[in-house]
């Protein structure tokens, strides 16, 4: 049903459709809930605190059990392993024992009958708290020194002295919230027994791997009593990395407590409430800079929101770290890091992992400067951009050259193809005459680190099987959550067979096939597993190709065997379609199936003092948006968003496009209208509110900007990289910053001249309007 | 009425069901009972459209019937509300295991898919925008069309590209001849009296059955559409006990538009009862915009809207602005009262035990005064968000210019919907201008003590509902110009239209 255009040459870099998009709209793609149950199938609900912070003082649970259909119902007492689901630090348990972390903490669950039986049953549980007052957020935290992990600080640069020559200072404070996943899927996990004490988990999950471990951890069992599978997800974003793990355990705790298989699918409010998000930050800066606005100095303290256990914080705000920079040189830095312990729930990753909140200060920094000095945003961006060429301005704050800055050029290239200046003379008009609407306009460039801070989590493997027939199935460590990293992999390995798309397929995400994934995060996909899928085939045709030499008798080189357009052959020598040579090389008997391995190179970080090559190389990007506001109501809209981004040497132009305006638009919910808000006080205090699509809003389609102009920038990725490109997942994300800079601009447009502007993300309507009237009153 | 099976079209053929309780869910029914999975589950509240799935019903009279399809979300929707209508889902899209349905491919050649899960919900969103609209549509009506439905991927560029390329394929409508054939046969069936679970739900299709059930059963639940009750199973897991559907009376879908008035059926959709309201006073154009979901609009009712009383209901400060009279029925007998006075407290109305709402009648307005009338609605999103603030303000003026009778109401301000009592009082008999609007702005401080909540803050709510009176005066209260600043950011476009590829 699929419309692949009819095959010719070469597959990589062709934009072909996602593999699952004839599915994907007939309703025929499988996602985990939609697979047909086995017989005997128990249903699962967790039951969750409704305390912020205490102690359990009883539990009873009779009319639990007794609600009819429940099969099971198990407390951390029922865990047989350990009682973990923390990836890094074990300090997050599946159930909560006596002790209650945040409100909406798992402490009991229930196997039942139906999934009906199971929830009704959980609201039956009569629970008596030793109700503890609640730290509920980063200034509470700070003030107790309530942290997740210990504060982190480091100097780079005479700070004190650049402080005290320069000629202009500045200080500030911003904050960013935090943002919910909002897979349209959310968490579930299929358990499934198996003979001699195994399991098999069907999960929507980004680590299959972790899972499998953390799953037999919890069991007191051994890795290879489980497996995990995923074939698709409904999104992720960073929410199924970590944090689709203690759901599965869960239902394999019941699943193993009752013989039977167990499904668990959390119920959309519950999903919102228990499972963490991106980190909201706060900061409080002081900068120095000279007359042209050039950055000589920075102090930070930069504080993190993490929740009630590290979960992935600790990397979370090591890459924000990495990410003060964005593409600027930063001379001289001081910085604080403080990753905040709350009774909210744990905060974990998301699409940005820490690099949007490390650049909405630097974006916030340098735009106030400007304002401060009366110049162009833009001009001080550009001016403090590092070297083009590695030079004195090209070390990192965390001691990386920057070997492939394009950022310049692009951004020049795009303030000319989006007309930023005249457009920006224009709205400066209009804004005259204009009393109630505002409109502002501004550009901003984003420059991402690409591979894992973490080292050794960067390595993947595929294994791929061609068949006698000719036909090839590939899996890899990598899963698929929308990204379409499968696509690039079918891609991939067609090219190098020289097969049509039609010839290969990809099997399910499986810790069985493959072991030892790492997490499909980090805009790494394509780059780990493309590369070990490619692998795994240069390994088997290398041994084709020297079948072949061996049919022409040493006639011709391996070197002269090309696979392409369906056949192979050796210059004149040697001439056949590719399943004649399969079926010629398997009577010969050579294996036709192979693994790959990648690992990538040059990477090296000290996670200690945050100093290294972290990255193998950055993505860059830019995008300018244009924006107004009603200072009635505070009410904002996007009207205009042009992008230029770098995707070095595109496998697939229109899925990377998908990525960038998805990416973009994601990122623009996190800094307008997507607003997590809790009960800041009384016997709820500690409660999410924004738990359901009616309270949390994220962009719809009537956000979308009239004019949105997407372009990728023509740029081959510097490093050996899969085919050349660049990873693309994550970086587009913070080109939305350009839509929280434009609307700064427009506040700005309604104060007076060289007014700071105040605000903090999200820019809510009533954030916007408080912007407004607070610059009104100290103006006027 | 009669005991029997819910019955409906699906899949090419009547469909009889028997067993699941009357507030088993369309999406549950299907996904569980018929493990049809297209259709997915994102949200279970309406809020998301991943359940979003099309609903025929017949309208129009007698030997002149017309096949209506309406996108609804099947997550709330109860399985009762589907008796003699038919339905569609994803998996009846696709003429044929080869062939893709216009929408569907569109969405292929256009990528707009990622992940995947939402894009059953948007095919049949665009699916019923399809078999609605001949013409392909502009980008605001393809907005309007997908404003219940949720993309976390994509972005909604590539669907709503697609959604116009679909115009662009060889057109494929719905034979829709084999439909009117069964639904004509499902009218025949008696009433629908329903039992399944130990639970029983009627759906009577005259006022007259409906007064009588109601006098009956005064405490049976009463669903409309189902947009707000059906949350209350499946997010919090009450029993509805016995049920009486309003869905099926005729008479309390009817609308009844003239020059002088306006009568609207309380079980007339909000999707038609904003059409109405629109066409009798224009200044309805952009609540009937931001109001919820297209689907949600489809589903729910006007009357529901206003009976369960909400004090973030949208509609009611502007049909309290514009004099809106509620219709009471108990019996035979019916009462009628200022819609204002028939909210008494939180989520607490006039309503008496066995009396149920029949209709909202609104009446122009009487000459030689002139009417000034305008609704806002302010929230964190413009689509398919309860609003932080919603006002319907309503200022009378005579030839003089001075402000004879006003009516301002604001949601989000009190526990109910309420008239600014003390706003309209600092204002009338004053002329309109900009020294009475501030008047009137520093005295909504005496009507309105309102919370704080996940919407916005007290001080904002207030603030706001000021500005919002303010804003009022600037629409209405000065001569237009073509070279006058504008005042919403609806009339925005970007400063220099000029496109560059």
């Amino acid at each position: 049903m699929s419309s692949h255009p009819s095959f010719s040459g070469a597959i990589v870099g062709r934009p072909v459709a996602h593999e699952s998009a004839h599915l994907h709209v007939s309703g025929q793609a499988t996602y985990i809930d939609d697979q047909s149950e086995l017989a005997g199938t128990l249903h699962a609900a967790p039951g969750l605190a409704t305390c912020a912070r205490g102690r359990i003082k009883h539990l009873d649970l009779s009319a639990v059990r007794a609600y009819p259909g429940v099969r099971c119902v198990i407390t951390a007492a029922d865990i047989p392993g350990e009682n973990n689901c923390g990836p890094i630090l074990h300090d997050d348990p599946i159930i909560a024992g006596d002790e209650i972390q945040f409100y909406g903490q798992v402490i009991f669950a229930v196997a039942a009958e139906t999934r009906d039986a199971a929830r009704q049953a959980v609201r039956l549980a009569k629970v008596e708290y030793e109700v503890e007052t609640p730290i509920l957020d980063m200034d509470a935290a700070i003030a107790a020194e309530s942290w997740v992990l210990p504060p982190f600080a480091m100097q780079r640069g005479p700070v004190d002295t650049a402080f005290a020559e320069a000629p202009h200072h500045l200080s500030g404070t911003a904050s960013v919230g935090g943002q919910e996943h909002f897979y349209l899927e959310g968490q579930i996990s299929y358990v499934q027994p198996k003979e001699d004490q195994t399991l098999h988990l069907i999960c929507s999950t980004q680590h299959p791997t972790e899972m499998q471990q953390l799953v037999a951890h919890a069991l007191g069992w051994r890795a290879h009593q489980v497996s995990v599978e995923c074939r698709r997800m409904g999104g992720a974003f960073g929410g199924k990395e970590s944090q689709s793990a203690q759901w599965a355990c869960l239902a394999a705790i019941l699943a193993v407590n009752t013989g039977k298989p167990v499904k668990i699918r959390l119920d959309r409010d519950d999903d919102m409430i228990a499972t963490g998000k991106r980190h909201g930050f706060q900061y409080a800066w002081e900068s120095a800079f000279d007359d042209a606005g050039r950055l000589l100095g920075l102090k930070l303290e930069m504080a993190s929101n993490c929740g009630c256990s590290a979960d992935l914080s600790g990397p979370v705000n090591d890459r924000s770290i990495c990410h003060i920079d964005n593409a600027y040189y930063l001379d001289a830095v001081t910085l604080r890091s403080l990753r905040c312990k709350t009774n909210t729930v744990s905060n974990t990753a998301f699409r940005g992992f820490g690099g949007p909140q490390g650049m909405f200060l630097i974006e916030t920094v340098l735009d106030d400067i400007a304002r401060h000095l009366g110049r162009d945003p833009l001009e001080v961006r550009q001016i403090n951009f590092y070297d083009v060429a590695p030079g004195a301005r090209s070390t990192t704050p965390y001691g990386m050259t920057v070997e492939d800055n394009i950022a310049p050029a692009l951004v020049a290239e795009l303030a000319a193809s989006c007309d930023y200046a005249a457009r920006r003379t224009a709205i400066a008009e209009f804004n005259k005459s204009s009393p109630i609407i505002k409109r502002g306009l501004a550009l901003t460039p984003v420059k991402f680190g690409i591979s894992f801070n973490a080292t050794h989590y960067n390595q993947a493997g595929a294994l791929v099987h061609v068949y006698t027939d000719g036909t090839v199935l590939v899996s890899h460590g990598g899963t698929e959550m929308g990204q379409g990293l499968y696509t690039k992999i079918r891609q991939i390995v067609a090219q190098e067979f020289g097969l049509p798309l039609t010839d290969v397929r990809l099997s399910s995400t499986d810790t069985s096939r493959v072991a030892n994934t790492s997490a499909t995060a980090a805009s790494s996909g394509t780059d780990l597993n493309g590369k070990a899928a490619q692998a795994a085939c240069q390994n088997i045709k290398a041994r084709l190709a020297a079948f072949v030499v061996d049919l022409c008798q040493g006639k011709v080189a391996a070197d002269d065997v090309t696979f392409v357009d369906g056949r192979v052959k050796a210059g004149a020598a040697y001439d056949a379609a590719f399943p004649e040579l399969v079926m010629a090389a398997y009577r010969a008997r050579l294996q036709l199936w192979d693994a790959g391995f990648y690992r990538t190179p040059k990477i090296h970080f000290d996670p200690l003092s945050k100093l290294g090559r972290p990255f193998f190389y950055f993505a860059y990007g830019a995008s300018a948006s244009e924006v107004a506001i009603d200072t009635l109501t505070g009410e904002m809209r996007l009207l205009r968003v042009d992008i230029l981004h770098d995707v070095g040497r595109s496998i697939n132009p229109t899925l990377d496009i998908g990525q960038i305006e998805g990416g973009f638009i994601q990122g623009m919910g996190w800094l307008t209208s997507e607003e997590l808000w809790w009960q800041t006080d009384g016997s709820q205090a500690g409660r999410l509110m924004t738990h359901a699509p009616s309270t949390y809003k994220i962009p719809t389609a009537s956000d979308l900007p009239e004019v949105f102009n997407v372009r990728l920038y023509d740029n081959a990725n510097i490093e050996d990289s899969i085919h050349r490109s660049k990873a693309v997942g994550e970086p587009p994300f913070m080109l939305a910053l350009s839509v929280f800079q434009a609307i700064r601009e427009a506040v700005a447009a309604t104060l007076p001249a060289g007014s700071q502007v105040r605000l903090n993300a999200p820019a809510t309507p009533e954030t916007i309007l408080r912007a407004v009237e607070a610059g009104r009153e100290i103006g006027v | 009425m009669s005991e029997r099976p819910i019955q409906f079209y699906f899949r090419g053929a009547l469909h009889a069901v028997q067993g699941p309780a009357p507030t088993h869910t369309v999406l549950q029914y299907l996904r569980e009972d018929l493990h049809q999975t297209g259709t997915k589950e994102g949200c279970a509240e309406g809020d998301c459209g991943a359940c979003t799935v099309v609903v025929g019903e017949l309208v129009g009279a007698d030997g002149q019937e017309e096949l209506r399809l309406r996108a609804v979300n099947s997550c709330i929707q109860f399985l009762p509300s589907l008796d003699g209508k038919a339905l569609f889902t994803v998996e009846d899209l696709a003429p044929a295991a080869d062939r893709l349905h216009p929408v569907q491919q569109a969405l292929v050649d256009r990528h707009g898919s990622q992940c995947g899960f939402c894009t059953p919900g948007f095919a049949m969103s665009l699916f019923a925008l399809y078999e609605n609209q001949p013409d392909c549509p502009e980008r605001e009506e393809i907005d309007h069309t997908l404003s219940g439905n949720l993309c976390r991927c994509t972005g909604y560029r590539p669907i709503v590209d697609a959604t116009q390329d679909a115009y662009a394929l060889p057109r494929q409508p719905l034979n829709r001849l084999p439909v009117i054939a069964a639904l004509k046969e499902l009218a025949k069936l008696p009433p629908l009296d329903y039992a399944g679970g130990g639970r029983r739900s009627h759906s009577p299709r005259s006022l007259a059955e409906l007064a009588e059930l109601r006098e009956k059963l005064p405490d049976a639940r009463l669903v409309a559409g189902g947009t707000d009750v059906g949350l209350w199973v499946t997010k919090q897991g009450r029993d509805l006990g016995e049920i009486i559907q309003l869905g099926a009376v005729a008479e309390l879908k009817s609308v009844a538009i003239g020059a002088e008035r306006l009568e609207i059926g309380a079980g007339v959709t909000l999707t038609d009862a904003f059409a109405a309201l629109t066409a009798f006073e224009p200044q309805w154009a952009e609540l009937a915009r931001r109001f919820a979901s297209t689907p949600v609009k489809n589903a729910g009712t006007l009357g529901g809207n206003v009976a369960n009383g909400s004090p973030i209901g949208d509609s009611m400060p502007a049909l309290i602005a514009l004099g809106c009279r509620i219709v009471l029925q108990k019996g035979s007998a019916t009462r009628e009262m200022a819609l204002e006075d028939f909210y008494i407290d939180f989520q607490k109305t006039a309503l008496q035990a066995g009396e149920f709402v029949r209709s909202l009648i609104l009446d122009a307005p009487q000459a030689p005064l002139q009417r000034l009338f305008r609704s806002y609605k302010v929230a964190k999103r413009l689509d398919q968000d309860i609003s932080a603030v919603a006002a319907g303000l309503a200022v009378h003026v005579d030839s003089e210019g001075l402000i004879r009778r006003a009516r301002l109401a604001f949601g989000g301000m009190a526990a109910t919907p309420k008239r600014a009592a003390a706003c309209e009082a600092a204002m009338l008999g004053r002329p309109w201008n900009p020294d009475t609007v501030r008047r009137g702005m520093a005295a909504l401080h005496e009507d309105y003590a309102p919370f704080s909540d996940v919407r916005a803050s007290a001080a904002y709510r207030l603030r706001v509902a000021a500005n919002l009176l303010q804003r009022f005066w600037l629409e209405t209260g000065r001569e237009s110009s073509a070279g006058a600043p504008p005042l919403r950011l609806s009339e925005l476009s970007p400063i220099l239209l000029e496109v560059r590829r």
